[in-house]
């Protein structure tokens, strides 16, 4: 061999190595960055749920903004069509224009008044059927609706407004002839149409048409009649009627307000007289939140207050002040609400624009000096556009970002007085079929049912658990040890689908026949417990020994058996004895309890046989892992086996105790399919053992599904989830902390 | 001892003897639990295929009436005379507890339900008439009467033994079915697949305005179609065919019905049956169970495709979590040294052990189906779309949530395999001038291949019982179509799929008729609890082995 080749061969074998230290080095990145993954595995999770949730606490913002080039004229009606690319101006004379925005269409513009009359009246409502009512000083009105046609030229959408009239062409008589009308108010549904006039005179009429069913398609007749309320207020300012023609408010500057039932056109009830403003306040604008429930008033201090009637226990009405929001400072000149959310949108005077919304109590965005001596606002359909017209007289649209008004930290957690209430409650409900429903999106009375779930399923389990590992980890017999735990470990594997569903279908009906015998076998089970020890201290001697220390168990899982047997078997004589020969019927009528068949016993029994054996499990490990000279060195100073127990052994294991209990919480937190399947779902909040719940994590899998992506719903449900992820965090951090400490101190041991 | 109880007793309270008792009834109690749990879940779903007798009963309605029943007793219990009093059952004066049996008098389509409560004293003894027949069928649930005769075409047919030309025509009847249910669920199946495929084939060639190739389509969109009629045509021959025959039965009311024979699933009289039948038909129906499909909304027939859609769901989680698993696990034992990143490990370990399902659930909707699967669809489905493909609750994102929430298992059992590898093997590997990760590829990780499967046993046991995350990210209650087949690409990941877990959820509490389904979701418990229960003895077996097998290398 040369040289060369030598040097050939040392290199090759060089290589070779650095081949081998780049591959162990390789495997070393591979493996690190594989532990590493776990932490961003955990992160990922988190920071996703957040990235989620977040949005939820964002405020609103004004995005674009688009300016009229020519002035409208003293606008005082303002409406945006559903797309929000025409606007419709209703002016002070009566004229009206078709403002398109941002596109080239057509102006479309004329004069709403009829020839010969004079308009002396005018007010539209704020929704998606939205009328304008004029009142002319002939007495009469007119009912004017803007529509738009929409048709597609393949995607190019083309809008041509016009106007529609619910009640006909002619003014309709509103008022006695001749007599001036001064302020109106007019709502049109398809069947029915109420205005409501004031005259000069300080006369209040309702005048009500209903259609009559015509032979022609097409057209139809009305009915018309009209009937005169009685005025309570002499210097009325706003008529309101909401939206359902059922309810009319008359409303002075002073604060003055006059509650009529209009349910019968015929015969207008007053309901409520009182002055909602303090002496030195001026109400100066007022409208009806979405639905037509609340009514908003505004006055000269820029405070906003939202008003409906509430229901007192002998069935009156009585109008009540809900909330208040003050974010403005100069007087409230104009307010307009959301068409299908609870939010509205205000100005002052000085311009000075306020997004609110009532339900979550929120001032989402205050914008100041956006509009000079405002004269008209108004939202699209959807609230993603704000329009404006100021004393200049140009037509301004704001874009906004407003997604989820609807949840705060209060509206989740707190109580809120919901449209419709009697006092401010905890409720959940997170959608119904109507579109202008309230979302009641309170977490607490889910957390209550999750609380609640876990703390019955810890008063069983806790004490099974731990009396079970005590005795399995210090008194078994070692052969029958490694039998036994096993057999209670392996039931942590046991699908929880199969507990919830034997919980809901066995355990129920079972316990809804059998209710004495189960109450009474949590009685009767430590008295026999008492009792087979103080007989086995009893039997003799020859006997006792036969039977080896730590094989008691054996010996009582018979005395268990028979002892629920005879607690089943005598349970319904006994109801029938003392209970009228049914339990839960005699709860609900001596005591006034309720009785669910699914419910929180129910709950407890099968939820403490889902954690008993993770608890079993770490604490019996922990006092397993007591280091033998401790406990004998306690019972060479003449302590009892039970005393050593419990001066020794428990307090040793105790943080290894306390650290299964918190993982047991953990599990008992988060656990889905049993709470699902045993209870009934329904979120109250009761800490009654014989009623149910709806814990957060049941909620989750019954809604999740259902819901629309990237809703408030949607992100509500995913904070839910947060919630859990984060209160089982810290459980198992706490655990898991602790029982690295609890090591280290064994090991010094 | 005894000459002196009183003084003794205070002394043998004060030993604490009965507090230990206390801890024994504890464990009793556990494991009475544990067991009784067992029992209950394996006496009801095996006694579901038993051929029960059929009783007849006549029940005083006690204002004159009588009222015949015949149906399977499946429950009797003894409650208060009051509960049956309200429930309109009629009692003794005196009584205080009463006997009352439950009744599954079957003939949904006649009466208005299917099981009825009948308290002892007012029926007379059960009688078992031999000619009694329970047929099975496709709609409607059983059938419980008596068979009068055969009819054809809608006509009685005058036969001297009905049973002897009955089988034969139900075996006509069965050979129809099977051929309609494999051209009804593979031939047009498959063609409508190869149709949809070539539909977005020609969407994807229009947009790029390719008219030679989509002209090319034509010849092959022509004989599917043409393919398609065909077999329409033959199965409305088969399905006239089918309904040639007809069985005449009449309830014990007297009421007259014609049962189609393509209706009738299985027909027999239990109590004319010996032994030897009787456990012929409980294996029958048995192997019916596990392989069939399922019918009248899940509530009768089979979970052959919840039985599929677990296995491959834990199957593809499998090949998922096993390298990620194994790897994090050989990091922290082999190669990670004490310290803060360490022991943020070891948290966000204990912490993937320990969130909810249910937020899985939640994050693999978001995160994987919507953020991943929709930017999928958008890269890659284009075409498809606003149809989504991966943007939708499936398989993949199912395995791959799960695949998530069973990493813990995984690495705790690695690493204890690992932990256990003796000292002197690794050694050994090094000073022969070994690198550490060849001895870790070569010696180590070979050893600990046990724990591995023990790891993976454990997590695929996890993964099957798991349903809450499931009902987010691809579980269905009836899958059209299972998601491995004959068509390309065969393992279809983006289809959604059934799931014995959910299978349990669904039928037990969402079927409108939950007393009818019971029987069936007990049998669909204790086949899921068989499954986990037998994966998780075989992990604690391979693991005490192992134990055993190192135990003695290190001595």
């Amino acid at each position: 061999m040369t040289d060369a080749n030598l040097s050939e061969l040392a290199r090759a074998e060089l290589s070779h190595r650095g081949w081998r230290m780049l591959k162990d080095r390789l495997f070393g990145l591979v493996t690190a960055v594989g532990g590493v993954t776990v932490i961003l595995a955990i992160l990922t999770i988190f920071f996703y749920l957040l990235y989620v949730v977040f949005p939820l606490l964002r405020g609103a913002a004004l995005t674009t903004e688009w300016r009229s080039a020519t002035p409208l004229g003293a606008v005082r009606y303002l409406a945006l069509n559903e797309y929000a690319d025409v606007a419709f101006a209703v002016a002070d004379d009566g004229t009206y224009r078709f403002e398109p925005v941002k596109t080239g269409a057509a102006l479309v513009s004329g004069n709403l008044v009829p020839r010969g009359e004079r308009l002396t009246a005018a007010h539209g409502s704020q929704h998606a059927q939205a009328t304008l009512a004029l009142g002319f000083a002939s007495g009469k009105a007119l009912l004017v609706r803007p529509s738009y046609l929409v048709n597609f030229n393949g995607n190019v959408r083309h809008t041509t407004p016009q106007l529609t009239y619910p009640a006909g062409v002619a003014p309709i008589n509103a008022a006695p002839d001749g007599s001036a009308i001064k302020l109106v108010t007019a709502e049109a549904s398809d069947d029915a149409i109420t205005i409501i006039a004031l005259t000069a005179a300080n006369e209040l009429y309702l005048t009500h048409l209903s259609r009559q069913p015509s032979l022609l398609e097409d057209e139809s007749t009305f009915e018309q009649h009209q009937v005169q309320i009685p005025l309570a207020e002499p210097l009325p300012a706003f008529l309101m009627m909401d939206v359902d023609q059922s309810e009319l408010y008359v409303i002075s500057a002073t604060g003055h307000v006059t509650y009529y039932d209009i349910r019968n056109k015929e015969a207008p009830k007053l309901v409520q007289d009182l002055q909602v403003a303090a002496p030195d306040t001026k109400i100066t604008a007022a409208a009806f939140l979405s639905g037509g429930t609340s009514l908003l008033l505004g006055d000269n201090h820029g405070t906003v207050t939202q008003w409906f009637p509430v229901r007192d226990e002998e069935n009156n009405y009585q109008l009540t002040r809900i909330r208040r929001f003050s974010a403005l400072s100069d007087p409230v000149v104009a307010i307009t609400p959301e068409y299908y959310r609870k939010g509205f949108a205000a100005l002052d005077e000085s311009g000075t624009l306020g997004l609110f919304h009532t339900t979550a109590e929120r001032t989402l965005l205050t914008v100041p000096h956006l509009a000079n001596a405002p004269l008209a606002l108004a939202y699209s359909a959807h609230a993603d556009v704000l329009a404006m017209v100021d004393g200049t007289e140009h037509l301004t649209l704001r874009g906004v970002a407003n997604t989820h008004p609807e949840v705060s930290w209060r509206a989740l957690w707190g109580k809120v007085w919901y449209e419709g209430r009697s006092q401010p409650e905890f409720i959940w409900q997170s959608s119904s079929a109507s579109s202008d429903f309230e979302p009641k999106f309170s977490l607490t009375p889910l957390a209550f049912g999750t609380l609640k779930a876990a703390v019955y399923a810890m008063v069983f389990a806790i004490p099974v658990a731990i009396f079970g590992a005590l005795y399995t980890a210090y008194f078994m017999h070692s052969r029958l040890r490694i039998y036994v735990k096993p057999s209670i470990e392996i039931m942590a594997a046991l699908p929880t689908v199969i507990l919830g569903f034997l919980a809901g279908l066995w355990l129920a009906p079972l316990i809804e026949t059998h209710l004495i015998g189960v109450l009474g076998a949590t009685l009767l089970l430590p008295l026999t417990f008492f009792a087979a020890a103080l007989v086995w201290s009893r039997v003799p001697g020859a006997l006792r020994h036969r039977v080896p220390d730590g094989f008691e168990v054996l010996l009582l899982i018979p005395v268990v058996c028979a002892v629920l047997w005879l607690a089943m078997d005598l349970s319904q004589p006994l109801e029938q004895l003392w209970f009228g020969g049914n339990l839960p019927r005699w709860l609900t009528r001596e005591l006034g309890l309720t009785y669910d068949q699914r419910n929180s016993l129910v709950v407890g029994i099968a939820m403490g046989f889902a954690v008993i054996p993770n608890i079993f499990s770490i604490s019996e490990d922990a006092i397993f892992g007591v280091p033998r000279q401790l406990t004998t060195g306690s019972l060479a100073l003449g302590a009892t086996p039970w005393q050593t127990v419990t001066r020794v052994v428990l307090l040793t294991a105790s943080p290894g105790i306390f650290s299964a209990i918190m993982i047991g919480l953990g599990r008992a937190v988060g656990e889905t399919m049993i709470v699902l399947m045993s209870t009934g779902n329904t979120p109250i909040m009761d800490a009654s053992i014989f009623t149910g719940f709806r814990a957060l994590s049941a909620n989750i899998a019954v809604e999740m599904p259902e819901s629309e992506i990237n809703s408030t719903h949607y992100r509500v449900l995913f904070l839910a989830a947060l919630v859990l992820f984060a209160v089982t965090f810290i459980f198992n951090t706490v655990a898991e902390l602790v029982r690295q400490r609890l090591r280290a101190k064994y090991g010094n041991l | 001892m005894t000459a002196n109880p009183r003084p003794n007793f205070t002394h043998w309270l004060k030993s604490g003897n009965q507090w230990v008792w206390m801890t024994a009834g504890a464990v009793s109690l556990s494991l009475v639990m544990v067991f009784g749990l067992l029992f209950i879940i394996a006496t009801n779903g095996l006694a579901h295929f038993w051929p029960a007798s059929v009783a007849q009963v006549v029940r005083d309605g006690g204002d004159g009436t009588h009222e015949t029943l015949l149906g399977e007793i499946v429950d009797a219990e003894t409650v208060a005379a009051a509960r049956v009093r309200d429930s309109g059952g009629r009692v003794p004066p005196d009584a205080t507890v009463v006997k009352r049996l439950l009744l599954k008098v079957g003939n949904r389509d006649l009466g208005d339900s299917d099981f009825r409560w009948v308290s002892e004293p007012e029926i007379t003894t059960p009688d078992y008439p031999a000619e009694a027949v329970v047929i099975e069928r496709g709609e409607w649930g059983n059938f419980y009467g008596f068979v009068t005769g055969l009819s054809e075409h809608g006509k009685a047919l005058d036969v001297a033994n009905v049973w002897a030309e009955l089988a034969p025509r139900l075996q006509r009847g069965q050979a129809l079915r099977e051929q309609i249910a494999h051209i009804e669920k593979r031939d047009i199946g498959s063609v409508n697949y190869q149709l949809e495929q070539l539909r977005l084939r020609e969407r994807v060639l229009g947009k790029a305005g390719d008219i030679a190739g989509q002209r090319a389509l034509l010849a092959p969109r022509a004989a599917l179609e043409a393919r398609f009629v065909a077999l329409s045509d033959t199965l409305a021959g088969l399905n006239s065919e089918i309904k040639r025959d007809g069985l005449r039965v009449k309830t014990v009311t007297g009421v007259e019905r014609t049962i189609s024979i393509d209706k009738i699933v299985r027909l027999y009289r239990p109590n004319q049956m010996r032994w030897r039948e009787k456990i012929a038909h409980y294996f029958t129906k048995l192997g019916e169970f596990v392989s069939d499909e399922p019918r009248e909304a899940n509530t009768e027939g089979g979970v052959f495709p919840a039985i599929f859609g677990t296995v491959l769901m834990v199957m593809v989680m499998s090949v998922l979590v096993t390298p990620f698993g194994v790897i994090a696990a050989v990091y922290l034992r082999e190669y990670a040294k004490p310290g803060p990143i360490t022991s943020a490990i070891r948290i966000a370990v204990n912490n993937l052990a320990g969130v909810p399902s249910v937020v899985y659930g939640v994050f693999g909707f978001g995160f994987f189906v919507y953020f991943l699967g929709g930017n999928i669809d958008r890269l890659f489905f284009a075409d498809k779309l606003p149809a989504p493909t991966f943007g939708t609750p499936g398989l993949l994102w199912s395995a791959l949530t799960l695949a998530l929430l069973t990493v813990p298992v995984v690495i705790v059992a690695t690493e204890e395999g690992l932990a256990r590898i003796p000292r002197a093997l690794r050694e050994g590997s090094l000073a022969l001038g070994a690198t550490k990760a060849e001895t870790l590829w070569r010696t180590v990780l070979p050893m600990a291949t046990p724990a591995m499967m023990t790891g993976l046993i454990l997590a695929v046991a996890r993964a099957a019982g798991e349903v809450a995350p499931l009902m987010m990210v691809g579980v269905v209650k009836l899958a059209p179509s299972l998601p491995f087949d004959g068509d390309f690409p065969y393992l279809h990941l983006d289809r959604k799929f059934m799931h014995l877990g959910f299978h349990i959820f669904d039928v037990g509490f969402q079927s409108p008729n939950v007393e009818a389904a019971r029987p069936l979701v007990y049998a669909t418990a204790l086949l899921l609890v068989v499954i986990i229960m037998s994966l998780n003895l075989a992990a604690i077996q391979i693991r005490n082995r192992l134990r055993e097998k190192y135990n003695a290398a290190d001595h």
